[in-house]
């Protein structure tokens, strides 16, 4: 397993305090010792994804269930749920998407660049309140600021975790 | 595309009937119904508040499905969609399989059309076989209905067995009355919520 980092342990304390015991991913790099400490933990239901935008779906149908949730992914990603954002906006539902950026700050591959540079307004336009964090001392309070508008507002949200705070990807560039 | 352009208009089975038979018996099982007039067949079988019938999302009706037997792992769910609609959210067979939930069938109305944006002509009029790829994908106990002596055993598996089922259900191409559910997304949210969940569950 790998341990968390300790922003990454903040966001796992986060979604247990409100009851968020479904995690859907696709993997991100970034992600990776949330997603081991979810995986580990037998009372959280992982659920590798194909695609990001099942999880929207998912989460809207635990929702219906009674169910709680969050949605991993990388930015790239966010592109790939652009219509199913609609189910979302449309019922109403809860999201909390946590998205790891790509493309953003010292990206060495261009070809992350053109999402990573569209997520949060590709989100806003979509109805998805947007929150970013660059440091990882902010990451507890604004991941619960925006887990309670979800539960509590019936809002779509995303947290978009700086580049600057993951660390640009290099390839030994 | 190599396309039989009109054998699915000599299918025996109709998809009224179809939904009707297998939804005679649903008991307390949840419904999740894809856009369209699978949205409108299951309508027609009865507006139900523990119906969630879909008028977008497309792509989208199996992985709703699953969220909501994980959520309820002691109600039957089962997701009744096109063969459009579940040809948009292949990958979502796979992650049904990654998940095996014991309390999910999923029923693909299989017309061979895109029936609500005009009949045009699906994958599967051509060589792409929904039954096979959900087998593929995973998921071990897949039916091919085919033949009104089919369905009759479909409605069997679908109260007896243990899931995650699909069936593949070859349905004649036409084009029906509309019996519309009702379309406000967040009243359905909150409708379905409410009959499962109790009054809590919305006014919290
Ligand atoms: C993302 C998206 N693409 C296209 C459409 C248009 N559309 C609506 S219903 C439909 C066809 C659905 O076909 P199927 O699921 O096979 O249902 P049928 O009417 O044949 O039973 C399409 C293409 C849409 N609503 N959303
Ligand atoms: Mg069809």
């Amino acid at each position: 397993m790998n341990e968390p980092a300790s922003w990454q342990q903040d966001i796992f304390d986060v979604l247990m305090d409100h009851d968020m015991r479904m995690v859907a991913y696709v993997p991100d790099a970034g992600h990776i010792g949330l997603i081991d400490a979810c995986q580990s933990d037998p009372d959280v239901t992982t659920v590798p994804l194909t695609t990001e935008e099942e999880g929207i779906a998912l989460l809207s149908g635990a929702w219906l269930g009674g169910a709680r949730g969050a949605l991993l992914m990388q930015s790239s990603g966010a592109g790939n749920c652009m219509n199913m954002l609609s189910l979302a906006k449309v019922c109403r539902f809860p999201l909390l998407m946590l998205i790891t950026m790509r493309g953003q700050w010292g990206e060495f591959n261009p070809w992350q660049v053109p999402m990573g540079q569209t997520t949060a307004e590709m989100l806003k336009l979509a109805g998805v309140i947007t929150f970013g964090v660059d440091d990882g001392g902010d990451v507890r309070d604004t991941v619960g600021a925006a887990a309670r508008m979800s539960v509590h507002g019936n809002a779509a949200t995303a947290v978009l975790i700086s580049q600057r705070l993951l660390g640009a990807k290099t390839f030994g560039n | 595309m190599s396309v039989e352009s009109s054998r699915s208009e000599q299918y025996p089975l109709r998809r009224r009937e179809v939904v009707g038979r297998l939804l005679a018996d649903r008991g307390d099982a949840l419904v999740v119904a894809g856009l369209g007039a699978p949205a409108w067949d299951v309508t027609a079988a009865g507006d139900d508040p523990l119906n969630f019938p879909l008028w977008g999302a497309m792509g989208g009706a199996v992985s709703m499905g699953l969220g909501l037997a994980l959520a309820q792992p002691r109600r039957r769910v089962i997701v009744i969609t096109g063969d459009g609609e579940m040809l948009m959210g292949l990958g979502s067979l796979a992650t049904v399989a990654a998940c095996q939930p014991s309390n999910l069938a999923i029923v693909v109305l299989d017309n061979e059309r895109y029936g609500e944006t005009g009949m045009q002509h699906t994958h599967t009029a051509g060589d792409t076989d929904l039954v096979a790829i959900a087998g593929a994908a995973g998921i071990s106990r897949v039916h091919r209905v085919l033949t009104g002596e089919h369905l009759n055993d479909a409605c069997v598996h679908l109260v007896q067995d243990t899931g995650p089922m699909f069936f593949g259900v070859k349905v004649r191409a036409e084009a029906l009355p509309l019996v519309l559910p009702p379309k406000d997304g967040a009243w359905l949210k909150d409708r379905f919520r409410l009959a499962l969940l109790g009054e809590s569950s919305v006014n919290g």
